[in-house]
Parts: C-alpha cells; sequence; structure tokens
C-alpha cells in the first residue's frame, strides 16, 4: 500500500462552552489516498464542518494527530503553517458570505499569490488568468465585484482561490448545497474534472448522500462528533450496517414515485454534543438501542475495510 | 373536475418588482388550480418566482416596489385580489396559513413557544376565552408530538426540528383550508425532514387541507405531491399529475432538472447539468425563456411566447416540440 | 512596483468616478472645498482684519460696510468668520480624523481578538465614557496646556469610545463571515486580515458619524476658549463668536445667525461627501 496524502490519528476538538466542553469532533481516525475522495457526511451539528477545519489548521485540534504526507503537522510553527496551508486548501459552503464583497474577482484570485510573496506582479496577471480560465470564469468578468455574479459563478471564484497555490489537499466544505440543481451539476463536474487533471485529493463534507454517493470512493459518516461507519462509498450504499447510517439513507426522498420505500422512523430529539454520556450517541434514537449500548463502544471490523462503530452490529445485520 | 372540487384558481398571474429602475418580471402570467385535500408541488430554481406566488396568494408582497399586474387568485370562487384588507386579515392565518422556509426566523424570539400559537388561535376564534386558546395551544403541540408542557418554553430551547414543527402547529391551529408551505423543510437535515414530511402528511389527510408546497427537491416532490407544476423564469414550463411529469418529462427543462440529480442507483462519471444561466428576470428571452440555455432551441422558440400544449399522456407543457412531434405522427 | 501604484491610482479614480455621478455628493465637495479655499486666501479676501475694530459701526446688523454686521466691539463678523474658518476647520478636521483612527484601530483590536483584550479596552472606554465629556476636555486641555495641537488632541478624546465601541459591533457582527475564515486559510497575516478584510466592510457607518462628530468638536472648542484654553482672544473661532454673542440674540441676531450658519454649512457639506463616499467605496452600489 502507497503512503496516504492524509492520515488523521484519533482526532479530537473539543470547545469550551456554557457549562460544559463541547465535543465538536472525538476521537476521528481516517486515511485518504493520493488522487482520492473521502466523504463525510451527518446532519448539522455533528461535527463533520469542525473536522474539515481542524484538519486544515483552521482550528488547533485538542488531541490526537494530523499527518500530511507521513509528515505530523499537528503542531506546527508559524512559518511551517504557512507551508501547510498552501499545501491544504479549503472550499466553503456560502458562495455569498465567502468572498470579500469590497474584492473584484481578479483581487480576489490574486490574494492568495499576494500573500504567498513568491510571485512578480506580471506572473500574478497571468496565473489569475490561467486560475479564472480553468474554473470556466469569463475574462470579462475580470473586474466585477461578487454581487454581480450569480452563486454557480462565485463558487468557480472560491474555487480558483482555493486552488491558486496549487495544493494538493482540499476540503470540500458542502460546495454545492447553496446552489441550485443544474448548477450543482456543473460544479461538481469541475470539482471531478480539476481532480483527474490535477491529481487533486478531496475531503468533501456534505449533507446529500446523493451528491456524496456520486463524488466520493470512500464515506465516513459522522453522528455527534463520533465516527459511526466508514467504508467504500459503493459498499456503505449497498450495505449500510450501523443504524444510523441505515436511517439516514431510507429518509432520503426518492425519485422513484412507483417504489415508496420503507422509512426508518427514527423517534426523538438529537442529543446534545455538551458533555455527552460515554457510549453510543445515537442509543437515545436508535430502535436496536439496549443496556450494552451505552458502554463505551469501539470500531469493529466488520468485513474488508467496513468499519461500524455499534456493539450490535452483528445481531441486527444477522 | 367539477367545479366544486377546486378550492383555489389562480388564473394569468403576474408580479413584477421594481427594483434599481428597472422591471423584475417576477411571475409571468400563471395559471394554477389546486382541488381540496391534494397537495401541488411547485418545483422550480432560486428566483423562479416561487415564493412571489406564494406571497400574492396571501396578500403579503412588499408594499414597495412590488405589483400585481394581472390576473386573479380565486379562493371558492371569491377573487382574492379583490377583497379588502380586513377581509383579508380574517382569512390569512384562519383559511390560509404559510410555513416559512426559515424556522429559525420565523418564531419571536422573546415570546413563549405556546403563546405564539394561542395567539393565532384567540385572533381567529368566534367563541371562547384566553384559556381554551391555551388548551388549543397545548393540544397543537402534542399533535406535532411536542409535549404539552413544553409550551413555556422560549424558541431556543428548541432544535431546529422542532421550531418548525412549532411554525406547523401555528400555521395548523385554526385548521386553515389552505397550506402554503414555502421550502417547508429545506433547512432541516434529512432524518428530521422525513419526519416533518410525515408529519405534515399525517394531519394534512386528518384536516383535509389542500398544500401548495414549493420545494426545488424533486425528492420531496415525489414523496408528498399529488400534481406537480414545474416553474422557470416566471412562468409554469410544465404541469400534470406527479406520475405524469415523473414518467413522461416533457420539457426540455424538466428533463434537465432530472438528469442534473446525481442518481442514487447508477454510478457515472460525469453529471449531464443544463448550460448556462437562469435568465435576468429583468431582461427575459423574448419567446421560451429556456430557449438560451434549451439544446433543442430553434428559431421559433425565440419568437413569441410559447402557448401551452397537451402532451400525449395528456399534461400540459409550454414547448413547441411537443406540437410539432404531434404533426410529425400525422 | 509601477503597475502596482498603477493599479491603485484605478481604484482611487474608479472610486472618485462613481462618486461624481452622486450629485449631492458633488455638491458637498465643492461647498467644502471653497470653504477651505476661503479659509486660505482669508488674508487675501477679508474686507477688514480679524481685530481691526470700527468705532463708528458697534453692534451693527448688515450693511454694504460689513456685510455680516458687527459685533458688540465693533469688529467685522464676515472678516472674523473667515479668519475663524481658519482655526476651526482645520481643528475640526484634524481631531475627527484623529478620533476616527484611533477609535477604528482601538475597536478592531477588540472586536477582532475578543477576550481579555477585548475586556480591557471596553473597561477602559467605560471609565472615560463615565467622566462627562466636557469636564475631560477640560481636563486634558489643562494638563496639556493651550495651544494649537494639543487642543486638538484634547478635543478628539472624547469620540473615541462612541467610533471604537461602534467598530466592535460591526466587527463582532463580520468576524465570523467565512470571507475571514477564507483570509486566514490563503495565510493572510492578521494585520491584513483586519485592515484590508475587516475594517473596509466594517466602517461606513463610521464615516457618517464622524461628518457628524465635526459640529460636535467646533462646539466643544468654544467652550475651551470660554475658560481660556482653547484659542485665544481676539484670534476668532466660530464656536467662541457663536458662544460669545448668545446674549445679544434679542437686539441683535445676526450675531449668532452667521456663525452659526458657517458652522451648518460646513457639517451638511461634510454630510453629503461623508454619504457620497460611503456609498462610492460600497462596490454593491455601483452601476
Amino acid at each position: 500500500m502507497t503512503q496516504p496524502l492524509i492520515e488523521v490519528r484519533h482526532l479530537k476538538k473539543y470547545f469550551p462552552v456554557n457549562g460544559g466542553t463541547l465535543h465538536a469532533v472525538d476521537d476521528v481516525s481516517f486515511t485518504i489516498e493520493k488522487g482520492k475522495t473521502l466523504g463525510v457526511v451527518g446532519e448539522s451539528g455533528c461535527g463533520k464542518s469542525t473536522l474539515g477545519r481542524t484538519l486544515i489548521h483552521l482550528q488547533e485540534s485538542t488531541d490526537g494527530q494530523i499527518l500530511l504526507d507521513g509528515k505530523d503537522v499537528t503542531k506546527v510553527r508559524k512559518k511551517e503553517l504557512k507551508a501547510v496551508r498552501e499545501k491544504m486548501q479549503i472550499i466553503f459552503q456560502d458562495p455569498y458570505s465567502s468572498i470579500d464583497p469590497r474584492f473584484s474577482i481578479d483581487e480576489t484570485i490574486k490574494e492568495p499569490l499576494i500573500v504567498s510573496g513568491r510571485y512578480s506582479r506580471k506572473e500574478m496577471v497571468q496565473r489569475a488568468e490561467e486560475l479564472m480560465e480553468l474554473v470556466g470564469i469569463d475574462e470579462r468578468l475580470r473586474r466585477a465585484y461578487p454581487h454581480e455574479l450569480d452563486g454557480g459563478r462565485r463558487q468557480r471564484v472560491g474555487i480558483a482561490r482555493a486552488l491558486a497555490l496549487e495544493p494538493d489537499f482540499i476540503v470540500c466544505d458542502e460546495p454545492v448545497s447553496a446552489l441550485d440543481v443544474s448548477i450543482q451539476a456543473q460544479v461538481l463536474n469541475l470539482l471531478k474534472k480539476l481532480q483527474i487533471e490535477r491529481g487533486l485529493t478531496y475531503m468533501f463534507i456534505t449533507h446529500d448522500m446523493s451528491v456524496v454517493r456520486h463524488i466520493s470512493d470512500d464515506i465516513c459518516v459522522m453522528y455527534l462528533g463520533q465516527m459511526v461507519e466508514k467504508c467504500a462509498s459503493k459498499e456503505l450504499f449497498r450495505n449500510p450496517l450501523h443504524p444510523y447510517t441505515r436511517a439516514l439513507l431510507s429518509a432520503i426522498p426518492s425519485t422513484d414515485i412507483h417504489h415508496r420505500q420503507e422509512r426508518i422512523r427514527l423517534k426523538g430529539e438529537i442529543t446534545s454534543p455538551v458533555d455527552p454520556e460515554p457510549g453510543c450517541r445515537f442509543a437515545a434514537r436508535c430502535p436496536f438501542a439496549q443496556e450494552k449500548c451505552h458502554a463505551p463502544q469501539h470500531q469493529i471490523n466488520a468485513s474488508d475495510g467496513h468499519f461500524v462503530t455499534c456493539c450490535r452490529v452483528h445481531e441486527i445485520n444477522a | 373536475m367539477t367545479e366544486s372540487n377546486v378550492l383555489l384558481e389562480i388564473k394569468d398571474l403576474s408580479v413584477e418588482y421594481l427594483s434599481d429602475g428597472k422591471t423584475v418580471h417576477a411571475v409571468n402570467g400563471v395559471d394554477l388550480c389546486l382541488k381540496r385535500g391534494r397537495t401541488l408541488g411547485l418545483v422550480g430554481e432560486t428566483g423562479a418566482g416561487k415564493t412571489s406566488i406564494c406571497r400574492s396568494i396571501l396578500r403579503i408582497l412588499p408594499d414597495v416596489g412590488a405589483e400585481i399586474t394581472s390576473g386573479e387568485i380565486l379562493m371558492e370562487g371569491k377573487d382574492l385580489l379583490h377583497l379588502k384588507e380586513e377581509e383579508m386579515q380574517k382569512i390569512r392565518g384562519k383559511n390560509i396559513s404559510m410555513i416559512f422556509q426559515d424556522p429559525m426566523t420565523a418564531l419571536n424570539p422573546v415570546e413563549r413557544v405556546g403563546d405564539q400559537i394561542a395567539e393565532v388561535i384567540e385572533l381567529h376564534q368566534e367563541q371562547g376565552n384566553h384559556e381554551d386558546a391555551v388548551r388549543r395551544a397545548k393540544e397543537m403541540l402534542e399533535i406535532v408530538g411536542i409535549p404539552g408542557e413544553r409550551y413555556y418554553d422560549y424558541p431556543h430551547q428548541f432544535s431546529g426540528g422542532m421550531k418548525q414543527r412549532v411554525v406547523i402547529a401555528i400555521a395548523l391551529a385554526c385548521s386553515p383550508q389552505l397550506l402554503l408551505a414555502d421550502e417547508p423543510t429545506t433547512a432541516l437535515d434529512v432524518t428530521i425532514q422525513a419526519q416533518v414530511l410525515d408529519l405534515i402528511e399525517d394531519l394534512q389527510k386528518q384536516y383535509e387541507t389542500s398544500m401548495l408546497l414549493v420545494t426545488h427537491d424533486m425528492g420531496v416532490v415525489a414523496q408528498v405531491c399529488d400534481e406537480v407544476a414545474v416553474i422557470y423564469a416566471g412562468t409554469i414550463v410544465e404541469y400534470g399529475t406527479k406520475e405524469q411529469i415523473f414518467d413522461h418529462p416533457s420539457h426540455p427543462y424538466t428533463i434537465g432538472l432530472f438528469g442534473a440529480i446525481p442518481s442514487m442507483s447508477e454510478d457515472e462519471m460525469w453529471l449531464h447539468p443544463i448550460d448556462g444561466m437562469p435568465p435576468d428576470p429583468t431582461d427575459l428571452p423574448a419567446g421560451c425563456p429556456f430557449s438560451p440555455r434549451c439544446p433543442y432551441a430553434s428559431e421559433a422558440c425565440r419568437k413569441d411566447r410559447i402557448q401551452p400544449a397537451v402532451t400525449p399522456d395528456g399534461h400540459m407543457c409550454r414547448c413547441i416540440r411537443i406540437e410539432q412531434s404531434k404533426k410529425g405522427e400525422h | 512596483m509601477t503597475t502596482g501604484t498603477v493599479k491603485k491610482q484605478n481604484k482611487v479614480l474608479e472610486v472618485l468616478k462613481r462618486m461624481s455621478r452622486n450629485k449631492l455628493a458633488m455638491a458637498g465637495l465643492v461647498i467644502f472645498t471653497a470653504e477651505i479655499l476661503l479659509a486660505v486666501l482669508a488674508p487675501v479676501i477679508a474686507p477688514y482684519g480679524f481685530a481691526e475694530m470700527d468705532y463708528t459701526a458697534m453692534q451693527t446688523g448688515p450693511s454694504a460696510a460689513h456685510w455680516f454686521g458687527t459685533d458688540e466691539m465693533g469688529r467685522d463678523i464676515l472678516s472674523r468668520l473667515l479668519y475663524g474658518s481658519r482655526y476651526s476647520l482645520s481643528v475640526g478636521l484634524i481631531a475627527i480624523l484623529l478620533n476616527t483612527a484611533l477609535g477604528m484601530v482601538i475597536g478592531a483590536a477588540a472586536g477582532f481578538f475578543g477576550g481579555w483584550v477585548d475586556n480591557l479596552i471596553m473597561r477602559f472606554l467605560d471609565v472615560i465614557q463615565s467622566l462627562p465629556a466636557m469636564l475631560l476636555t477640560i481636563v486634558i486641555s489643562a494638563v496639556l496646556g493651550p495651544g494649537y495641537f494639543n487642543t486638538i488632541l484634547a478635543l478628539s478624546i472624547n469620540g473615541i469610545p462612541g467610533k471604537a465601541r461602534m467598530l466592535r459591533a460591526q466587527i463582532l457582527k463580520e468576524r465570523n463571515a467565512e470571507y475571514i475564515e477564507a483570509s486566514e486559510s490563503i495565510n493572510c497575516s492578521r494585520f491584513r486580515t483586519i485592515f484590508r478584510h475587516l475594517i473596509p466592510n466594517c466602517f461606513s457607518p463610521l464615516i457618517v458619524q464622524s461628518t457628524m462628530g465635526v459640529a460636535t468638536i467646533i462646539t466643544t472648542m468654544a467652550g475651551l476658549s470660554f475658560i481660556g484654553l482653547g484659542v485665544q482672544p481676539p484670534t476668532p473661532e466660530w464656536g467662541a463668536m457663536l458662544s460669545g454673542s448668545r446674549q445679544f440674540i434679542r437686539n441683535s441676531p445676526y450675531m449668532v445667525i452667521f456663525p452659526g450658519l458657517a458652522i451648518a454649512v460646513t457639517v451638511l457639506a461634510l454630510n453629503l461627501l461623508g454619504d457620497g463616499l460611503r456609498d462610492a467605496l460600497d462596490p454593491k452600489l455601483k452601476r
């Protein structure tokens, strides 16, 4: 096996909040091979965005290790951090707030180049032109401001900015969920094209199961800061093992009107991730929950490369 | 279709906004018809005019700059657009109510959730006092699956899904005949969305409420609606029963919309997006609004407003290719 | 580097061009420029000296000889206004620029860094704001002693807390926007993030408040002069002229009207200019 580009070991991110500690990311481990896409799915508040931001050092991790190309980059000094960030970039969810409204399009795209200090004026102009062509923004829009652009074009600007420093790894934090379906497909195709052409590695965070199925090689499912299931994309949709994953998949409204699939109806509300009890955090809503689910859980290798954090996985899926 | 079965009929509705000295053509000659106890899905992208239609029905378009330039909105034969404001106030909340997209801002943050439900009930109840309204509000909370004792809680103590259920409770408190749901589950998670959709469906059956569901999600439409109208740039481009639209989509835009959704059953390397962007609503193309993005567009598409045609399976589609293919067959 | 300066100039030109389309802003600019010209040319165009007394016409209304009339000592009000503008305009303008700049930096630091930095700054500002504004100005002025720059310094202190608070509130609102996070992700330094991204998106309300502040400063200056800490008589100054003629308001209202008008026109012009500048700096309002 070749060296994975990204390796995360027991990553934790806790936030102090009023009256406790919010366990946003709790003991998450995974690897991403070069040129592959790891999809991270889960509902709002499950810590998927925090995971992405912690990974690229927008937030400092509480515990655990992050390895980039085999090198530990968890705690780096300011100078190294600059180099690490150039290798790891992010595309944000909201194309309306992720671009400074007072910067024109080419100023936005050039900014990472200016900050890096490695480019001459002439090179910057050239590079900005290349980037705009690459992501499919018309050269005429160079001097336009973000508010003059629609969501799809703005997101392309965000992608160009992320690509400016030629990163190896990009965290895509719900990059298409604010876009209309027809535009969403354009952006997804663009991301895929860029991945193939430049050998990019993605971590693709989303709540949309059809999108994650389309774009990911591997998928990890998160629930309240914990990783509940991780396996190859096809395997997850063919053979979901964790009760939460199964409920999640069954809840997606299908466009197939003739075969109405039976939904697993979840009861109860999402429990609080502030100072959570030990044990499975899904137990409160899980139709299969038993006494032993409230004890600390371990990751189980259910089949080749299919990891599940559920002590009853074999009984449920028997 | 008997006349008495129709609850709401919209005829040739057009809405314009004035923005920066330019006229935004938000809704252009929309005809819709909603039968009692049925659900009509209004599907389209951002800025297609979906919300403007809902607001026109409730007559809550912004006072400045928005104008209904033509059309009528008939509810049980009465034109809502010609009612006095006082009469309209009686209808809002009692006969027609609306669920807004964002549950986070639809509730008043400094008022107890129960009181917000009771307020609507008290406003519209013909007899009974405050205690009756409170009792009914608690009942409504129980109906949407929230314990009655949480009447005295404030919105911030509720999760997003629970807030949306409170909004639904408010909307259904007076058992309205018509429910306008503007993207009611877009801000919610999938599992919560499933719960809320189930709830809306159950309550709708129970109270025989008709619903106009505005959404961009084809999956939600497939699950909830009886009829579907696809709207593009303020024009209904295709309109029929759910089965007709999903089994035989005929307008190139509808077909494109289905094609752009990543499949849950097949693996495909590339998605099939619709090229280009929606048109500028201040400067709509002369003929078919979709013609600049349409792979089949011809000269004739760009000339005049396209008239509705009937597809072989009997639903409405505004595309000249329907008539052409019929001629071709003969 | 040459292309850089050219580009900067382009940006300034672009803003000016946008502003030139705003008629009210241009009117403000014209009036203000005229006032500055008059101040500079005061010795040339003033019909009399500012301390020159006309014993034949003491406290008389506007006439051909004295367009704006004379004060109780027979000094020509027009000439005194012209000379006074040199002092009032320059002190008002410099003081407002100084306190806006300081308020901006302090507010930005408090808003951006939060935590104990924020606490420390805000409590300090609380202390300043708990003192009566006039008293504080007097104390500082008394400690520093009279003089042009000391007066400016004393006058600018009062506006700082308000502006810092305003900018801090704006920054708290903007700080969590994704473009701030984005700037961090592309390695922008904190300095760059604050000054290139945060402040430009936060300072619009400050521009308007600052233009209004000029009036307050001019009148406060009058108070200082009154107790002998500001400019010393017979040097004229608008605020002092206004407050000094208060007692004659019944018989000679023109003595109050003309200085008052001068202050009002200045504030109006600055306000129009500020409004126009704010709009011109905002690309969203670009047509």
